[in-house]
Parts: C-alpha cells; structure tokens; sequence
C-alpha cells in the first residue's frame, strides 16, 4: 500500500440507507473511496463495511470523526498496518481458446489462482489475496486478453484475539 | 390499550414536552391532524402560509426556548417545502424534528402521488432521519429523534411517517424523555497542557461561537475571562453570550467584526475558541488567520477539532462543563501591558467608526429601535446588510436574545424566525429586521402574524437593493449592478393593510420617533418601512478570503 492509504473498518448497523448514508458522506466531504466492501457479521442486526481510502493524516482524522458522528455507525477504526489481514477477492473472465492457453495454467499455478469455469472458448479464474498479489495476477494476464474483471474490495480483520467492539 | 401510529406521534409529543408545533396539514399527514384537533387544548398548531416559514418558526422557536423546536408537514411538495429550513438548522446546530407524512408503505417506490424520497433528500442536512415501517416502531422511532436533536451538538431529525402506519394501530407505553447529562470526560493531562498554554502566552483572547449559548455558559465564559484577564469576543452565532456592555467583551469579529473585537483577535497570541467551529466567514483567510498564535479549542463535537483551524490543545465536552473544570485548574493571572494594548485598539479612531447622527440610517434607525425595546426583546433578522448593522449597532442584553441564520444565510428566514421566537417568548413584543429583497421570500406570513396577533414589529429597511449583493459589486465588481437593483413598485404599506396589519413608512429622520412609537403600541403585528440609502454600506469589511490588514474601513 501507498504511505497514504489507509483501511478502515466500522460496524454499523444493517438496515437500508446505511450504505448510502456512509457513501454519502464521504461524497459530500470530497473524500475518495478506493474500494468498499460490506456484508452482515455474525450478528444479523451488525454489517462490517471495509473501505480503503487514501488522504493525509487531516483527511484521517476528519474521516473517522465525521463518520463517528453517524447515528447508523457503531464503531471504526483505522485498521494498523501491521498486524491486519488484508484480502480481496477478483474473478477475471478471458474468452480465449484452448491453443492460446499457453503459460495461463502454470500462472494459475504459481499465484495460486483457481480455475472455477472452464468452457471451449473461456476461462475464469478467481484469486484472492492482498491487493499486490491481485494486482500483479491481473497485469500477468492483460496480455491473453480481460474480457471481464470483478474485484470485491478489501476486507479486513484484525490479527490474534483482537476483534473490532463497540460499547 | 391500542392506539393509532398518528395518537402516538401526539402522545409522544406531549411526553417530550412539546406544546407548539408549526406546520401545514395536507393528505398524507391527515390522521396526525386529526388528533391534533382532539388535542389542541394541550398542543397550539400554528399553520403557517408555506411549509418553509413553518420550519423556520420551528427552528427560531427552539433558538429562544432552548426546546426542541417540531413542525410537521404532508408528502411531497410538503416535505421538499421544509428543506430550506432544515438546513438552515443544520447549519446552526439547532435541535429541530421534522414530521413529515409519506404515501402507504405499499405505494413507496412507485412514485405515486405525492410521493418524494424525502429521507434520501434531507440525509446531508440532518443529523439522522427515520422512515418507519413498522407502527410498533413508532413511538421509540420518534423518542430517539427528540434525544438525537438535542443530545450533544444538537441539530436537526426528521422522521417519516407512511399514511397506513399512522393508521395503524398498536399498544402504547408512556416512557420519560431522554435528558442528556454531560460529564467532563478530559484527562488532567489535557487541561494541564491548556493551563501551561495559558499561564504561557502574554495575549489570550476568548473567542466564543453559538455552542456557549446552547450549553448556557455565560457565566463561566465570563469567569474564565477573569481568571487570565483576557478579553472576550464573539462569533455572529455566539453574539448573545455576554451583554453588550460587559467590560470585557469587544463585540463580535469576523468579515463584519467590530473594529476592536477583529484588531484584537489578530494581535492575540493564543485563542480560546469555546462551541465555535471557525466558519470561513469568522476567519477570512485560515493561514493568516493563525499565524503566530495558537488555539484551545472547546467543543463538544469532535469532529470540529483542527477541521478549520488546527488546534494546539483540545478539550472535548460540553463547554460549560468543560470551563467549571478549566478555571478550576487555573491561577488567577494579569496581564496588565495586553490590558493596556486593548485599551489602545478600542480607543483608537477607527474604534469609532459611525453612520452621521443627523439622518435616517441604518445605525440611527437601529439605535433607536433598540432604545425603545425592553432589554429582553428578542431580535430576528433576515439576511444582508439590514443582518450584519443589527448584529454591529444593536446591543443585546439577553442569552438567546437575537435569533438569524448564520451558517446558511437564508434570506426569507425572517418573517417565520420571528413567529417561532415570538411564541417561545410567550407572545411578548418581537422585534424582526428584514429588507426588500428578504421580505419579498416569505412576507406571506405576514398572514399568520395575524391570524395569531403576534406582535412583531417588522423592520424593513428598503433600500430598493439587494443590498448586500450591491456592496459586493461596488467593492469587487466594478459597479456592475447586474440585477440587484430591485426596482419593485410593492407599496409596503398597501400591502401590510391588505393582510391586515398596520404599517407605515418612513423617509426621514423626524419621522422615526413617532412611527417607533406607534409600532410598539401596535397590539398585533406591524410594519416599519424605512428608506434607506441604496449605497450605505457595511463596515468594517475583511473581504472574503482576506486578513485583517486588508480590512475596508470606508469606501
Ligand atoms: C435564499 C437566498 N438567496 C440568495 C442569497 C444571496 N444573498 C445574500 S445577501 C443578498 C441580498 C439581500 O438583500 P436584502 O434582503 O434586501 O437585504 P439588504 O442586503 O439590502 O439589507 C442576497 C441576494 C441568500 N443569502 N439567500
């Protein structure tokens, strides 16, 4: 990651417009989401967002005081750089055919990618990782050809016994 | 026992407190009237002429009562009526709850009669809103909107009710209203390192925003300024926060400040910012602005912090609660050469800066309208010149006492603001300066002032201008008075007959004193029409983005 990107993870709580009132608020800041992933935890009435944002230690802290003052957001914090998994998950679609399959299996191989559909004329593959490694994954294959590319957005979770809790 | 989601809206209101609403009945919300009708004897409903006099009624009524202010409107056009005055509350930090009526939840999305977003709409200028779709959600739905705009830095909720939960129905439990309590929730830490600033700088100066007012902390505004011999000055929200005449305060600054209250700010060496948040309008040019000094800031919402003007040392919480434990901690310290430097500024020429005593003008008329009112009368404005001349020539004696849109600036605040803050003030004489192109926006509710005899005095300066916008062309735009010069036939007069209340006009200054008579002994509302000049001007000015050494003394 760049010194100015930073991954934030917050609890808030899942009902509709939650999304949008998050989204929203950095839209009329004028802070920009590089990615942003969210789904319900373990508890039905709590969703996780994740987003990766990118800004100086001003825009930080505006970001986390602004949306602390959300009704909706239970707790976030500025996950650490150190001692945080940091995954994503991409599926990428190449309509090619077999013949010009060459060298694509054995970087499926080496990045420990997946094949998950395999037809006469398309492979998708899905690889999950740190952003670097999908990033590289990608930039090997631009060459056969993307004919489609979905990548979900970080996700983040603490190292050791350490879990994101609000009061 | 059950009962309907609209008898719970007005049960809940009684229980929080509320006794007057504004608001404007219409399709969607016809259930919530009809119990307002069964209940008018414990709740006043002021309809107003249009949705947005009646928020911004509600917003005023609030700024004086220190309530939450409520106003209910219906779907649609009803609700987008509001939203003006939502924002205006927003930006103001005043607690306000909006009750809106939406279409049946089965009817939402289909965009079916009447039907707006209006969550969606008002998300950016509230502090949270509701949609409720469960009528057995309602009554906690609508608690929670009551404690959210109060608690903390208060604001403005709005919570939307579909048609068939208001109809439906379900068991209602009575429950006490949430009153906040504030704790200082500091560390010794953090005011030992205020206190090291403070026994350290040679020139403190105590810089007070709206936030004073809300917590009511006069007093220990007063008594920390005591306590380091420091003088006091305001922002246009926190102008009421000491009287006019106290010795220590120097009025407000900012891009209209008085001359001394601005000349000390900038000589400062540190600031105590107290429930202000360093508006663009309050500081002018931010890096200039904090040149050479450093900043306290007390808030209670810290997202404030360092957002406008980075702070040195900050102390979050409630700032009365915040300044009983702050002057706790501190020696008594003087400071007799920054005395004597304030002295200097505030007796220096341009201290004295005044419109000529021999006409009728914006500061003669002002001048003696206020020695005419109690001490207590609250005093509303619209937005412009007419709105920077109150706050500079008028001398608040009262907490609370002068009611304006700051943050927004939303002109057609007035004629609603002084309504809200006429009944807060249990219908005494209000006082509401306005001018042409303000006036023009929401004189309809003209007609409300006199259905309920409010007795506003209506000061309308006319100066056949959009004034404000005028003085910018002057100054910035070379005399290109692209469409500000009104050039209205309206005659004022006519009109205030035509609505039922009485008026007159007057061109001169003879004239004032006797039409000032007459309007205070109006029983309902009256209006004032003063001819002004079309070219005087406000001053000082600090042109925006500018610093103190730019600052326009004449022109
Ligand atoms: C709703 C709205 N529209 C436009 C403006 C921009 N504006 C600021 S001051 C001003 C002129 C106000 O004129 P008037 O009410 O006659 O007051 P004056 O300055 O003449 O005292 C205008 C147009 C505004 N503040 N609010």
């Amino acid at each position: 990651m760049n010194p100015d990107e930073f991954v934030l993870s917050m609890l808030v709580n899942n009902e509709s417009g939650v999304l949008t009132r998050v989204s929203g608020l950095f839209a009329r800041r004028g802070f920009n989401i590089d990615s942003l992933s969210v789904g319900v935890t373990q508890d039905p009435k709590l969703s996780r967002i994740t987003i990766s944002a990118s800004g100086d230690d001003y825009i930080k802290n505006q970001i986390l005081r602004q949306l602390e003052k959300l009704h909706d957001v239970k707790i976030v914090e500025i996950m650490p750089n150190n001692g945080t998994v940091l995954r994503e998950l991409v599926l990428i679609k190449l309509n090619i055919a077999h013949k010009d399959r060459a060298g694509l299996m054995e970087a499926v191989a080496v990045f420990r990618a997946k094949v998950v559909d395999f037809t006469n004329d398309s492979v998708t593959l899905e690889i999950t990782g740190e952003r670097s490694k999908c990033d590289a994954f990608v930039e090997y294959l631009r060459p056969f050809g993307i004919a489609e590319l979905c990548r979900t957005g970080l996700t983040a979770i603490s190292r050791g016994s350490k879990t994101l809790k609000y009061k | 026992m059950n009962i309907s989601g609209a008898g719970t809206v007005i049960r809940v209101l009684i229980e929080e407190g509320v006794n007057t609403v504004f608001g404007y009945p219409g399709g969607a919300v016809l259930d919530i009237y009809d119990e307002l009708y069964k209940h008018s004897e414990q709740i006043n409903h002021i309809t107003t002429c249009h949705e947005q006099g009646a928020a911004h009624a509600a917003d005023a009524y609030a700024r004086v009562s220190g309530k939450v202010g409520v106003v209910i409107a219906t779907s649609g056009p009803g609700a987008t009526n509001l939203v003006t005055g939502i924002a205006n509350a927003y930006l103001d930090s005043t607690p306000l709850v909006a009750i809106t009526g939406n279409v049946s939840c089965s009817s939402i999305g289909k965009d079916s009669f009447q039907e707006v977003d209006i969550t969606g709409v008002t998300m950016p200028i509230t502090k949270h809103n509701f949609i409720v779709k469960d009528v057995t959600r309602l009554a906690d739905t609508l608690r929670e909107a009551f404690a959210i705009a109060r608690k903390g830095r208060p604001g403005p909720v709005l919570v939307d009710i579909p048609k068939d939960i208001q109809k439906s129905f379900c068991a209602y439990q009575p429950k006490k209203p949430q009153r906040p309590t504030y704790r200082n929730e500091n560390g010794k830490e953090d005011f030992a390192k205020a206190v090291k600033l403070i026994k350290a700088c040679k020139r403190p100066f105590i810089y007070a925003g709206g936030g004073t007012l809300v917590s009511g902390a006069s007093q220990k505004l007063l008594a920390l300024a005591e306590k380091i011999d420091a003088p006091i000055g305001s922002s246009m929200m926190g102008l009421t926060a000491v009287r006019h005449d106290h010795p220590r305060f120097l009025g407000m600054t900012g891009m209209h400040g008085k001359y001394a209250a601005i000349q000390s700010m900038a000589r400062a060496d540190l600031i105590i910012a107290v429930g202000t948040r360093f508006s663009d309008r309050a500081t002018g040019n931010k890096t200039e602005f904090i040149r050479g000094k450093k900043v306290i800031h007390i808030d209670i919402d810290p997202s404030e912090i360092s957002k406008n003007i980075p702070a040195f040392v900050s102390l979050i919480g409630d700032v009365k609660v915040v300044l009983s434990e702050l002057v706790e901690e501190l020696p008594a310290i003087q400071r007799e050469s920054w005395a004597a430097e304030l002295d200097a500024i505030r007796n220096s020429p341009d201290s004295r800066l005044k419109m000529p005593e021999n006409s009728l003008n914006p500061e003669t008329a002002i001048r003696a309208i206020n020695k005419k009112a109690d001490p207590q009368t609250v005093v509303c404005t619209d937005v412009g010149q007419h709105q920077m001349w109150v706050a500079q020539y008028y001398n608040f004696s009262r907490p609370r006492g002068f009611v304006t849109s700051g943050g927004l600036g939303t002109m057609g605040f007035g004629m609603g603001a002084a309504m809200g803050a006429c009944l807060a003030d249990n219908g005494r004489k209000t006082l509401l300066f306005t001018s042409d192109g303000s006036f023009h926006m929401n004189m309809n509710e003209m007609a409300t002032a006199v259905s309920h005899q409010l007795p506003i005095i209506i000061v309308m300066m006319n100066n056949n201008a959009l004034g404000m916008v005028r003085q910018w062309q002057t100054l910035f735009f070379g005399k290109r008075y692209a469409h500000t010069s009104l050039g209205r036939k309206t005659d004022y007069v006519k009109l205030a007959d035509a609505f039922g209340l009485k008026g007159c006009r007057v061109s001169s200054l003879p004239e004032l004193e006797p039409a000032i008579e007459q309007a205070f002994a109006a029983k309902g509302p009256f209006l004032l029409e003063l001819i002004i000049d079309q070219d005087d001007k406000v001053l000082p000015m600090i042109p925006p983005d500018g610093t103190v050494s730019d600052i326009i003394l004449e022109v």
